[in-house]
């Protein structure tokens, strides 16, 4: 017996939901990178379920391409992050504001 | 043979032009005496070509040097030459009193500071007035025009630092260009009308005689763009405005551009183009009636100016109209003969005014000259041949030139033409002895001591006045038992009745001589009895304002084209320009500038509202897909 695809997408859905409401609400920003994270953990989810779907292996390969992609991402992420509170003292994305025009 | 004249005609046009690149840098370098002596030797061997040519050539020749450019596919326009009577006879007048002139200039010009500017600007002058006559082609011909006209400004405007000068310039320049769109104008509907701009062959095919409707329309615009362009050059009613105050450059400018050359090329177009103009009769006499009008026009201005150089450019501007009233009249032969006689005595008499005025350090109003003749022999003994020439003395040049033109208006019958010469000629006799008479007779009026001029300037009075005395003997009349020569010389290329020989037409022709040079003399001694003893005052009175004043025809073109045209512009440049097209660039440019400055309040610099923004657009995407499908 297996579970319905329709379960699994449900299920990757609403993992994206939350990754995506939490990276537009929260204010810290570990927790973002955690939400973009949940984001990608989420789409990997709905491409392990289209391989299994359609008996296809490329949706296997994509997961493993985005598992590394985004350790990487996290990694450079937490360096930025890291020198960014060295500077600011603060790990708020509020204060980093630096690009946008002068308010 | 060919070759020969091939090297010849190239030479005669590349001496003059060579030199005008030389001299500007030489007279700074090695002294003005070089570029002097230099200019002077260039255009006696531009001279000695010219005359080779002209011994050498009998029948018409066509010298083609190389293809200029292509008109259509099977058409183009040559760089050739037309060696014919009409273009020899006045290249020879060209570079002889060209060169005269130079040798006078080296003399008159020295210490100019400009001295080798001035004669780079000469022999310019000369090249292009030889391209205008040598040309063979409209094209060709228009380039010696505009060239002519180029150098005329550029000499007027000489002394370019004293602004009247340089508005002289302008003013001789813009006015030209009047007669010059006429010329175009000309050009393009011959081209229209034959399809060449080649004049051989336009004549060729006016002469075959077989010219259709549509053609014969065209050539109307022709022959009207070429009076206007002719009555432009030669200072002619309605454009003659530019001419006196073209005496604002230097006296030998004055001589050879302003009376002796330049302002003969109208003249000479409209002898060349003769059978083109005998397609339109009314044309011509539209043409005479200009001239004979001009020519009673100006002498009339004449008799009131005190500037000596205006005295002579008013009657540069008379007799110029004389010759237009023997073209108008059908009498090329006559026009031409007038024009070689006045290109010497005209010359004699602005070389022997400029000798006056650089005797008396550059004072040129009459009224304070007087009693020069002890103090400036050889200038008062060849200015006097040169007053009696044109006065129509006989046998002097003007003598018999003017006396073949009043010949031929008075067999014309026509009451005004027969008016306007006898009257002009009364009245330019008049206006010499005045000239004369206040410059040479009385007391001396003036502040300064006057010197007779250097050898240079004199020497080339003399020349002169021997070609002002003997100039006529080239075409006496063969009813006195003369050659004719210029006559059948130039017969074989422009058309104009032969005189009847008969001994009436004898017994008439004596009348008319006698005539006319008893009114040369009357005008003469009327103008001595009245200035004899000149005090420095005359015509006062406001009935002579109108008069004096050039009858206010500077001013009547002041405020009427003048001042509108200025309006025009203004309206162009502050309004259409100013308000209504920098206004809508500039406005766009300022809204852009507005427009940006709100829209980079989008960028906040907030990563979180950029992702925010990111999935609105995703959402229209996914909404947009939807709707679609």
């Amino acid at each position: 017996m297996s579970i319905p695809v329709a379960y699994v997408l449900l299920l990757s859905f609403g993992v994206f939901c939350m990754g995506a409401c939490g990276f537009l609400l929260r204010k810290n920003a570990l927790s973002l990178l955690i939400c973009l994270e949940l984001m990608l953990s989420a789409v990997n989810i709905a491409f392990v379920t289209f391989a299994r779907l359609h008996e296809n292996e490329g949706g296997n390969i994509l997961y493993f391409l985005v598992i590394t992609v985004a350790a990487c991402e996290s990694a450079v992420g937490l360096a930025i992050l890291l020198n960014f509170f060295r500077i600011k003292r603060s790990i708020r994305l509020d204060d980093a504001t630096a690009l946008g025009v002068e308010q | 043979m060919t070759e020969s004249l091939n090297v010849l005609a190239a030479l005669t046009v590349l001496i003059p032009l060579t030199g005008s690149l030389l001299w500007f840098w030489v007279s700074p370098k090695f002294g003005e005496k070089t570029a002097g002596t230099g200019a002077v030797l260039f255009m006696l061997g531009s001279f000695l070509a010219m005359s080779a040519l002209f011994f050498q050539v009998g029948e018409p020749v066509r010298i083609l040097f190389f293809e200029w450019f292509a008109l259509t596919k099977t058409q183009s326009v040559n760089f050739s030459f037309l060696l014919d009577p009409l273009s020899l006879a006045l290249g020879m007048i060209v570079t002889g009193v060209g060169t005269l002139i130079h040798l006078y200039a080296a003399g008159y010009m020295h210490g100019d500071k400009s001295f080798g500017r001035f004669f780079s600007y000469l022999n310019l002058f000369v090249f292009s007035m030889l391209m205008l006559i040598l040309s063979d082609s409209l094209v060709g011909i228009f380039l010696g025009w505009e060239g002519v006209g180029l150098c005329s400004y550029l000499l007027i405007s000489f002394w370019f630092t004293d602004e009247a000068n340089a508005n002289a310039g302008k003013k001789a320049f813009i006015v030209n260009r009047v007669g010059d769109l006429g010329f175009l104008v000309a050009m393009f509907s011959l081209f229209k009308a034959f399809g060449t701009v080649s004049i051989p062959e336009l004549l060729t095919l006016i002469n075959s005689g077989a010219i259709s409707a549509d053609q014969l329309f065209w050539t109307q615009f022709a022959c009207w763009g070429l009076v206007l362009g002719a009555a432009g050059k030669s200072a002619q009613i309605p454009l003659y405005v530019w001419l006196p105050d073209a005496m604002a450059g230097p006296t030998p400018v004055s001589a050879l551009i302003h009376a002796a050359t330049m302002v003969t090329a109208g003249v000479y177009l409209v002898c060349r183009l003769q059978p083109l103009f005998m397609l339109h009769g009314q044309i011509l006499e539209v043409l005479a009636f200009i001239g004979g009008f001009t020519a009673f026009f100006a002498a009339t201005i004449a008799i009131f100016q005190n500037d000596i150089k205006k005295v002579l450019a008013y009657s540069t501007i008379s007799q110029l109209g004389y010759m237009f009233l023997a073209v108008g009249l059908n009498a090329p032969v006559a026009a031409y003969f007038h024009l070689i006689t006045h290109a010497f005595f005209k010359a004699l008499l602005f070389l022997g005014a400029g000798s006056v005025i650089h005797g008396l350090h550059h004072e040129q109003d009459m009224r304070h000259m007087g009693g020069l003749r002890t103090k400036m022999p050889i200038t008062f003994w060849t200015m006097t041949i040169g007053v009696l020439a044109i006065a129509g003395v006989p046998p002097l040049a003007g003598f018999v030139s003017k006396d073949e033109l009043l010949h031929i208006v008075s067999g014309s019958h026509r009451s005004w033409a027969i008016f306007f010469a006898f009257a002009t000629a009364f009245m330019t006799a008049f206006y010499m002895g005045r000239l004369w008479v206040m410059t040479f007779f009385g007391k001396f009026r003036g502040h300064h001591e006057a010197h007779e001029s250097p050898w240079r300037m004199t020497s080339v009075l003399i020349v002169l006045a021997i070609g002002s005395a003997i100039a006529g003997f080239l075409n006496w009349p063969i009813l006195w038992g003369g050659s004719g020569s210029l006559h059948h010389y130039l017969g074989s290329v422009v058309a104009q009745a032969e005189f009847p020989t008969s001994t009436e037409a004898f017994a008439s022709s004596i009348k008319l001589a006698i005539g006319s040079s008893l009114i040369g003399l009357l005008g003469l001694g009327l103008a001595y009895w009245r200035y004899r003893d000149f005090k420095g005052k005359e015509f006062e009175g406001a009935v002579w304002n109108p008069v004096k004043n050039k009858y206010y025809i500077d001013e009547i073109y002041q405020s009427l084209i003048v001042e509108n045209l200025k309006r025009v512009g203004d309206f162009f440049w502050k309004v259409i320009d100013g308000r209504i097209l920098d206004g809508f660039l500039n406005g766009i440019a300022s809204r852009a500038g507005g427009a940006s400055l709100q829209l980079r309040k989008l960028q906040t610099g907030l990563t979180q509202q950029y992702a925010f923004w990111v999935w609105v657009g995703v959402l229209i995407l996914i909404v947009g897909a939807f709707s679609v499908r």
